[in-house]
């Protein structure tokens, strides 16, 4: 039992402390549910690996500056190459399966990457997980860089602004990144290649029919997608400042699914405030005064989260704002 | 058991990759008669049959459990994702019996089965069934399945908090036979769970509401047509679900402890169980999660046990790469 939690007051809501947490992580599961948006809301591959996604790009990026001393800005991109490695190799024998298979062979991925990071000690620090690495009196983390970086964006906000949050910087990154994100996917939406997805959504056969490679679609929206994992799983990295295997169950795929359906399938800037309206009510009742132990507030914040997803699938499967007529998925 | 319903043998001259490919059951038996094999001469006999033994504790929480999934899904095309928490749930119900309330553990036992069932029922009238009528897809069935299994998951947090617990059983004693070891609590799970598989060997095979069930499994409108009250028989294929899983939390919560992730944890091997042996296929689920059970246990036999959860995984993600329809599956299911 901590401490009772203080009044309900806007307070909280004025806070930027509190919003540049929640714009963050809301920022974060953006990118990922961008990700899932491309593979479940326009091509109709269930991909339930996201976690997995994100953890084979923050670990490698890690273990690449830490262990094989790349350096920072070497390790994103190696880590992107290495993480839609990954992503095609899990696809190549899992999307010629149906549908509700392979939604279980990705989850079943993604816990297989989980465990190989709570078990293979040497490589990821097992339960410790990582961060530094000391050698001596000098020490090295995987943010040595970014961390820098940051510094110098905070030094030059300091002339207009005095005292700037800390997460600024990150925050920055974060949105730039789900803004691109946006543009580029809404742009390939419309390319002959976007076009193509959605027909393998609406009828892989027919689109087969017409002489599309269907399987090397498929194949590339999932790599894609793992880009788009790993790029979350490098911020939630450089959010929480160290990787450990805990952050990356299948409960983070699960969130991201509830972001994903509250913007609506379809729908990328829907995604975007999705994320935003979940993480804003999930933190937000952090500030409410309930005469309960923070482990019953925890379970209630999960409860929610379920709730709201029964409740939007009974109600409004489009979600905010999805449009019913592309909701063929699942028929 | 269903190997009598296997394609007729190969014709002479037919070649021996197709005769594994007709003959699915078969080539698994015979991996499993060489891995033992491997296994014995690199460990001998005694090492190898107490493992198996061990195994066989595991091996019956994920076949009780694969059954019901394996019904429900094959019924309905419901990938649940909940099932793991129905197990979760049942463990805990036995908890509130055995060591709440203090009475024995098969009142516990009886409770939680009663219990789990009705939590299969009523999440049938109050869930599945509006939102079959709705023409709802499986991705929306799925995605409530989720929603449905945080809810139980923070249910029991509510009630009973993250921390471990354990029901009250004997978790010293052990009991000695031909030379091996097995604990009390142990031995209990395994002649309750085996008697309890025989009995649903037999009900699915020879009782009617069985042979209802698999005919749903094949072929819903079929069914339907040929005069099965499909309401009816989904109600009891769903209390038959629960019933089975909350028996396979309690007996998973004897064997270790009580946390609210026991029965998600459990989900994915009980997955794997389905998988192999063949959505819909009540008997596959059963063998298949007996043969994982204990092929998990033979696994510490080789690697370090730390790793011995992943063998569930990855013999999910091999048979979905090698053979999607699982071992007594067959081709046009998929």
């Amino acid at each position: 039992m901590t401490a009772p939690p203080p009044a309900f007051t806007l307070e909280a809501f004025t806070n930027l402390g509190f919003w540049s947490g929640v714009l963050v992580i809301a920022g974060i599961y953006a990118v990922v549910a961008l990700g899932l948006q491309l593979n479940v809301g326009y091509t109709g591959i269930v991909n339930f690996g996201q976690a997995g996604f994100m953890a084979v790009g923050g670990y490698s990026m890690a273990i690449l500056v830490l262990e094989a001393g790349f350096s920072f800005w070497l390790a994103l991109p190696a880590a992107i190459l290495i993480t839609m490695a990954f992503g095609v190799l899990i696809g190549l024998p899992s999307l010629r399966l149906r549908a509700d298979y392979f939604a279980i062979v990705t989850l079943a991925m993604a816990e297989v990457v989980r465990l190989v990071a709570q078990n293979a000690r040497g490589l990821t620090g097992g339960n410790k997980g990582l961060y530094c690495e000391y050698e001596g009196a000098s020490q090295t983390c995987f943010d040595d860089s970014w961390r820098s970086v940051s510094d110098s964006i905070l030094g030059f906000v300091e002339n207009f602004w005095s005292d700037p949050e800390v997460l600024l910087p990150l925050l920055l990154v974060v949105w730039a990144t789900v803004a691109i994100g946006i543009v580029f996917l809404e742009y390939v939406q419309r390319t002959p290649w976007g076009r193509v997805l959605r027909a393998v959504r609406e009828d892989e056969d027919a689109a087969r029919a017409l002489g599309k490679n269907t399987f090397l679609c498929k194949l590339q929206s999932l790599a894609i997608s793992a880009v788009l994992g790993a790029l979350a799983g490098f911020f939630l990295a450089l959010f929480l400042a160290t990787i450990h295997p805990d952050d990356y169950e299948p409960i983070v795929t699960f969130f991201a699914f509830g972001v994903l359906i509250l913007g609506g399938l379809a729908s990328y800037r829907g995604v975007a405030i999705g994320a935003i309206v979940v993480w804003t009510l999930l933190e937000g009742t952090r500030f409410v005064e309930l005469p309960i132990s923070e482990e019953k507030a925890a379970a209630l914040r999960f409860a929610i989260v379920g709730l709201v997803l029964i409740l939007l699938m009974a109600f409004r499967p489009q979600g905010l704002f999805g449009k019913r007529e592309e909701m063929v998925l699942g028929d | 058991m269903e190997a009598s319903t296997a394609p007729a043998g190969p014709a002479p001259g037919e070649s021996l990759r197709e005769f594994a490919r007709g003959h699915p059951q078969a080539v698994a038996f015979s991996v499993i008669v060489l891995m033992v094999a491997i296994l014995v001469g690199a460990y001998g006999l005694h090492e190898v049959a107490q493992s198996t033994l061990n195994g066989l504790t595991l091996g019956v929480v994920y076949a009780l459990g694969a059954v019901g999934l394996t019904l429900v899904y094959g019924i309905l095309r419901l990938v649940n994702f909940a099932h793991g928490d129905f197990l979760t749930f049942g463990a805990y119900m036995a908890y509130l019996v055995n060591v709440t309330w203090g009475m024995p553990l098969v009142a516990g036992i009886f409770f939680a089965m009663a219990a789990t069932a009705l939590l299969g029922f009523v999440s049938e009238r109050v869930m599945w069934r509006p939102m079959r009528a709705k023409g709802a897809g499986w991705l929306h069935l799925m995605l409530m399945t989720i929603g449905l299994a945080f809810l139980i998951r923070s249910a029991v947090q509510w009630f009973w908090g993250t921390q471990i617990r354990t029901l009250d059983v004997n978790i010293t004693d052990s009991v000695s036979f031909l030379g091996l070891r097995i604990g009390q609590t142990e031995l209990v799970v395994v002649v309750v769970g085996i008697a309890v598989l025989l009995a649903v060997g037999l009900i699915v095979r020879f009782s009617l509401l069985g042979k209802q069930m698999r005919a749903l499994s094949d072929d819903m409108a079929l069914a339907e047509t040929a005069g099965i009250d499909t309401r009816r028989v989904i109600l009891y294929t769903w209390l038959f679900a629960g019933g089975l899983a909350g028996l396979a939390g309690v007996l998973s919560g004897a064997l270790t402890s009580l946390r609210p992730e026991l029965g998600f944890e459990l989900l994915l091997p009980i997955f794997a169980a389905v998988i192999l042996g063949g959505i819909g296929n009540p008997f596959g689920a059963l063998t298949a999660g007996l043969v994982l059970g204990i092929a998990t246990e033979w696994s510490t036999l080789v690697i370090e046990p730390r790793w011995k959860v992943t063998i569930g995984f990855v013999a999910l993600i091999i048979a979905l790469i090698i053979r999607p329809q699982g071992i007594f599956g067959r081709a046009k299911e998929i």
